[in-house]
C-alpha cells in the first residue's frame, strides 16, 4: 500500500537532541517507556530482595531497617513512578491520537514537559533511595513521618510532589484531545473503549492529584517548620492525613487500573473477532468507577478510629464501586460467546487479566465486609488483594498492550511462541506468589514484618518460589522485545485484523500520523463474521 | 518448617461468628470465579478460530443480560454490606461491666496495667469466659492491637484514646501482634494474649502483685498533680466535683452535651480549654506533657471509680 522507504516517526529525525526535544506523542511515548522501565527494574529489584529476606522466618539480609527501607522503596516507586504513569503515559501517549484521528495530542510540548517532570521527580526520589532511603512505607502515616522517620523524608517527598505535575498535565492534555481533536464522524460513542478508559483515568488525575500535593506539601510544612497540621505533639491530627492521603490514593487505584481495562476492551474483541458486548455499559462503567472511586477512601480506616457511621457508609459505598467492575468481566466474557476466537500473545495476557482481576476483585468484597477487613487489614491479605489488581490487573494490562501495539509502535513483530511462554509463565508464576498471601493474611500474618513467627514459614516460602518465576516471565519480554526491533520481522500496516484507526496508517506510523485526515463511518470493533469492517472509510 | 497451618486458632466464639462470613464469602467467590473462568475455557475451546460452532449473527437485546447481572451484583453487594455491619454493630458496641484494661502502645511494646495495679509487658492475661474491654492509647506513633486468635484488631492512635472489646472462652496462648507499622522493630513489637481459667487468673493477679488498685494510684496522683486543690469540696477555685460524673451527660459552654468517657476525661487533663463544663470559667492550666500515658489511665480510674456505676472494673 505504503512504498517501504516511506519515512516513519523513528527515521524523521537521528541523534539525541531530535529525542530529547521532540514534541511528537508518539516519541514522547517511547521516552516514557524507556523511563518506566528503568523505574520497573528498581521497584523489581527491590521485590526481589523482599521475597528473598521472607523465605526464613528470622531476618536475614541486614538489619529490621534494611528492610523496612526496601520496602518503602519498592511500594514509592511502583506506585507513583511504574503503575501510575505506566500505560497512560506510554500507549496511551501513542494510540489515542491515532485512534481518533489526530496529529498530535493538544498540547505536543506540555506533553514534552510532563516527561521532563517525571523524569525529574523520579531521578530526585531514586538519589533520595539510594542515598539511603526512607522507612516510612509508601503511605507517609503521621506521626511517624514527621517526628520519628529516618533518612531522606523530605527529598523523597519533594520527588513525589514533582511527579505529580505530570501526572496533573498529561490528565489535562488527554482530556482536551479528546474534547476537541476527534476527526471527522468520531463521536463519542465511536470512541475505542481504551480512549474512554484513559478518559476517565486523566479525571481522576486532574481532580485527586493536586490533593496529594497538597497532603505532601503539609507534611514537608510540619516536618520542616513544625507547623502542628498531622501530630499531635502539635496539636494535629493524625487522622486527617489518613483521609486526605487516601482521598487521592484510593482514586490512584482506578488510574492504575482504568487504563488496563481499556486494553483489555480492545483486544478482546479484536481476537474475538467480534464486537464488543455491552459497548455502552463498558463505557458508562469506566466512568461510575472513576466517580464512585472518589467516595470509598475511608475503607482504608476501618480500624483507624474513624466513626461508626463512616465506616459504615464507606462499607456499602465500596460495595458500589465494585459493581461497575463485576459488569466490564461478565460483558468481556460474553464477548467470546459465538467469536472465532486466536489466542495470540496479547489476547492470553488479556485472558490471565480477566482470571486475576477477577479474584482481586471478589477478595475486594471480602474486605468492603467491615468485621473481616478488622481481622485481615494490615496483613498479607491486603497485600495479595492489591496485588491482584495492580500486578495481576494492571501489570497483566500493560504487558497485553505492550504486545497488541508493538507492531504498530516498531513495525516488527515479537517472536509470538516466546511471547506466549512469557505469558503463560507469568500467569502462573503471579498465582503461586500472591495466592498463598491471602491465606497467610487470614491466618493474622501482619504485613511490613521482616521476621515472623516460624508456623508462617510454608505459604511465605511458595511466594518466594513463585516470585522467581514472575521475575522470569516479567524479564523475558525485555530479551526478545529489544532483539525483535532488530531483527523481528516486518509487520504490516494491521498484523492482527482488528478495526481501529490506528490500524489504518502504516506500521510504524509516518511523523503526520494519517497521509490524509481519515473520516470515520463506524463504530468501533465491528466485524461481519470474522472479518474486520476498520473504522476508517469513504463516507 | 511446620506444616502447613491453613486456619487460625479461634480463642473466642466470635471468631466462629466471622469465620462462618468468610466461609459464605468464600464459597461465594469460588462459586463466581468458578463460572467465569469455566465460561472463559468453554468459550475459548468451543468457538476457537477454525473450530465449526455454530455462531449466529449479531447478538440482540444485549441490555437484558445487562439489567440481569447489573441488578445481581447489586442485590448480593447490599447483602453482604448489611450482613457485615450487623456484625461489625456488635463489636463496636462494648457490652456492661466488663473487665477493663488499660493498654499503651510505644516504641515497640505494649504495656498493660490492670484494675487492680498489676502491670505486664508484651503479655496479656484475661479470665476465660468474662468480657474484656481495653482502652489503647499511644505514647508516640500510631499502633494497631491485633490479635489474629479472636479476630479483632484496633489501631492505638496518640492523642486520643481508642477502646475494643472481646471474649475469649478457649483456655491458651495466642499471638498478639502490632498490626500498623511504627519503625524498626515493628515486626518484634508483640506477644502473648494468654487466656485463663477464672481460678488461675485470680492466682495469676495475687502472684503479679500489684500492691494498690489503678484507681487507688490515681487517687494518690490526683493529689500529687494538684487535681485535688480545685476539684474537691473546699478547694481554691471554682471547679466541677468529679464524683458521679464519670459515664454521664456534662452540659458544655458552647451548649453541646458530651457523655464524659475515658476520651473525654483524657482530653479535659490535656486539653481543658477545649469542652469547659458550662457555668465555669476556663482558668485551668494544660497538663499536656507533663503526664505520661500509664499515669493518665491512672487519674482516669480514678475518676472512674467514683462515677455513679463506680465499681465498674474498679476492683
Amino acid at each position: 500500500m505504503h512504498a517501504p522507504h516511506r519515512e516513519s516517526y523513528l527515521s524523521a529525525g537521528i541523534g539525541l537532541r531530535s529525542w530529547l526535544l521532540t514534541t511528537d506523542h508518539k516519541r514522547i511515548a517511547l521516552l516514557y517507556f524507556a523511563s518506566i522501565t528503568f523505574f520497573f527494574s528498581i521497584g523489581g529489584i527491590a521485590a526481589t530482595l523482599i521475597r528473598l529476606e521472607l523465605i526464613t522466618p528470622q531476618g536475614d539480609l541486614g538489619s529490621p531497617d534494611f528492610y523496612n527501607r526496601l520496602f518503602t522503596m519498592h511500594g514509592v516507586i511502583m506506585v507513583w513512578f511504574f503503575l501510575i504513569p505506566s500505560i497512560p503515559t506510554t500507549m496511551g501517549n501513542f494510540v489515542i491520537p491515532l485512534m481518533i484521528g489526530a496529529r498530535d495530542l493538544a498540547f505536543p510540548r506540555l506533553n514534552l514537559l510532563s516527561w521532563y517532570l517525571y523524569i525529574a521527580g523520579g531521578l530526585i526520589t531514586v538519589t533520595a533511595l539510594l542515598l539511603g532511603g526512607v522507612d516510612t512505607g509508601w503511605t507517609f502515616y503521621e506521626p511517624y513521618s514527621t517526628f520519628y522517620a529516618t533518612g531522606y523524608v523530605i527529598l523523597t517527598i519533594f520527588g513525589i510532589f514533582v511527579a505529580g505535575f505530570s501526572s496533573i498535565l498529561t490528565g489535562l492534555n488527554f482530556i482536551v484531545t479528546v474534547h476537541k481533536l476527534r476527526g471527522p464522524g468520531m463521536t463519542w460513542y465511536r470512541l475505542p473503549v481504551f480512549v474512554w478508559s484513559t478518559y476517565a483515568t486523566s479525571l481522576i488525575l486532574v481532580l485527586a492529584t493536586p490533593v496529594l500535593a497538597m497532603t505532601l506539601l503539609m507534611l514537608l510544612a510540619e516536618r520542616v517548620l513544625h507547623v502542628g497540621i498531622f501530630s499531635p505533639q502539635l496539636g494535629g491530627d493524625p487522622l486527617l492525613f489518613q483521609h486526605m492521603f487516601w482521598f487521592y490514593s484510593h482514586p490512584a487505584v482506578y488510574i492504575m487500573i482504568l487504563p488496563s481495562m481499556g486494553v483489555i476492551s480492545e483486544i478482546v474483541p479484536c481476537f474475538a473477532r467480534k464486537s464488543l458486548f455491552g459497548y455502552e455499559f463498558v463505557v458508562w462503567c469506566s466512568i461510575a468507577i472513576a466517580a464512585i472511586g472518589f467516595l470509598v477512601w475511608g475503607h482504608h480506616m476501618f480500624v483507624a478510629g474513624q466513626s461508626l457511621y463512616a465506616s459504615l457508609a464507606f462499607s456499602f459505598l465500596s460495595y458500589l464501586v465494585a459493581v461497575p467492575s463485576a459488569i466490564k468481566v461478565f460483558n468481556w466474557t460474553a464477548t467470546l460467546h459465538e467469536g472465532w476466537i486466536r489466542f495470540d500473545a496479547p489476547m492470553l495476557y488479556a485472558f490471565g487479566f480477566i482470571g486475576l482481576f477477577t479474584i482481586g476483585g471478589l477478595t475486594g468484597l471480602f474486605l468492603a465486609a467491615l468485621p473481616i477487613d478488622v481481622h485481615v487489614t494490615d496483613t498479607y491479605f491486603v497485600v495479595a488483594h492489591f496485588h491482584y489488581i495492580m500486578v495481576g490487573g494492571a501489570v497483566m494490562g500493560y504487558f497485553a498492550g505492550l504486545h497488541y501495539w508493538w507492531p504498530k509502535i516498531t513495525g516488527r513483530y515479537y517472536p509470538e511462541y516466546w511471547a506466549r511462554f512469557a505469558a503463560i509463565l507469568a500467569f502462573f508464576g503471579f498465582n503461586l506468589t500472591f495466592f498463598p498471601q491471602f491465606i497467610l493474611g487470614y491466618l493474622g500474618m501482619p504485613r511490613r514484618y521482616q521476621s515472623y513467627p516460624p508456623e508462617f514459614q510454608i505459604w511465605h516460602v511458595l511466594s518466594s518460589a513463585g516470585a522467581s518465576i514472575l521475575a522470569v516471565g516479567y524479564a523475558l519480554p525485555l530479551f526478545y522485545l529489544l532483539w525483535s526491533i532488530l531483527k523481528g520481522n516486518r509487520a504490516p500496516a494491521n498484523p492482527w485484523g482488528a478495526t481501529g484507526l490506528e490500524w489504518s496508517t502504516r506500521s510504524p506510523p509516518p511523523p503526520e500520523n494519517f497521509p490524509a485526515t481519515p473520516t470515520v463511518v463506524r463504530g468501533p470493533y465491528q466485524y461481519d463474521r470474522g472479518k474486520p469492517c476498520m473504522q476508517a472509510g469513504h463516507v | 518448617m511446620q506444616g502447613f497451618p491453613i486456619w487460625p486458632a479461634r480463642a473466642g466464639a466470635y471468631a466462629g461468628t466471622l469465620d462462618f462470613l468468610y466461609i459464605c464469602l468464600l464459597v461465594l467467590a469460588f462459586l463466581t470465579a468458578g463460572l467465569v473462568i469455566f465460561l472463559l475455557i468453554f468459550f475459548a475451546a468451543k468457538y476457537r478460530h477454525g473450530s465449526n460452532a455454530m455462531r449466529g449473527g449479531p447478538s440482540v437485546k444485549t441490555w437484558r443480560w445487562e439489567v440481569g447481572w447489573t441488578t445481581a451484583s447489586l442485590l448480593i453487594f447490599f447483602g453482604l454490606a448489611v450482613w457485615g455491619a450487623s456484625i461489625y454493630l456488635k463489636l463496636y458496641n462494648p457490652p456492661p461491666n466488663a473487665l477493663q484494661i488499660f493498654v499503651v502502645g510505644k516504641q515497640w511494646m505494649w504495656k498493660a496495667q490492670h484494675p487492680g495495679g498489676q502491670r505486664e509487658i508484651n503479655e496479656l492475661h484475661v479470665p476465660a469466659g468474662q468480657d474484656v474491654r481495653l482502652v489503647l492509647a499511644s505514647q508516640d506513633v500510631i499502633h494497631s492491637f491485633y490479635v489474629p486468635a479472636l479476630r479483632i484488631k484496633q489501631d492505638a492512635v496518640p492523642g486520643r484514646y481508642e477502646t475494643m472489646w472481646f471474649r475469649a472462652d478457649k483456655v491458651g496462648r495466642y499471638h498478639l501482634f502490632c498490626a500498623e507499622y511504627c519503625g524498626t522493630d515493628h515486626a518484634h513489637m508483640g506477644g502473648w494474649l494468654t487466656v485463663m481459667r477464672p481460678r488461675d487468673y485470680g492466682d495469676w493477679l495475687r502472684a503479679a502483685g500489684g500492691q494498690q488498685t489503678l484507681a487507688a494510684q490515681g487517687e494518690q496522683l490526683f493529689r500529687r498533680y494538684g487535681c485535688s486543690g480545685c476539684h474537691e469540696p473546699g478547694g481554691t477555685v471554682r471547679a466541677p466535683q468529679l464524683e458521679g460524673v464519670f459515664g454521664s451527660p456534662v452540659p458544655l459552654s458552647d451548649g453541646s452535651v458530651v457523655i464524659a468517657d475515658e476520651r473525654y476525661i483524657r482530653d479535659s487533663i490535656l486539653n481543658p480549654k477545649a469542652q469547659v463544663a458550662a457555668g465555669y470559667q476556663p482558668v485551668m492550666p494544660t497538663f499536656d506533657g507533663q503526664i505520661s500515658e500509664d499515669d493518665l489511665a491512672k487519674l482516669v480510674a480514678y475518676i472512674e471509680s467514683i462515677g455513679p456505676n463506680s465499681g465498674r472494673g474498679a476492683r
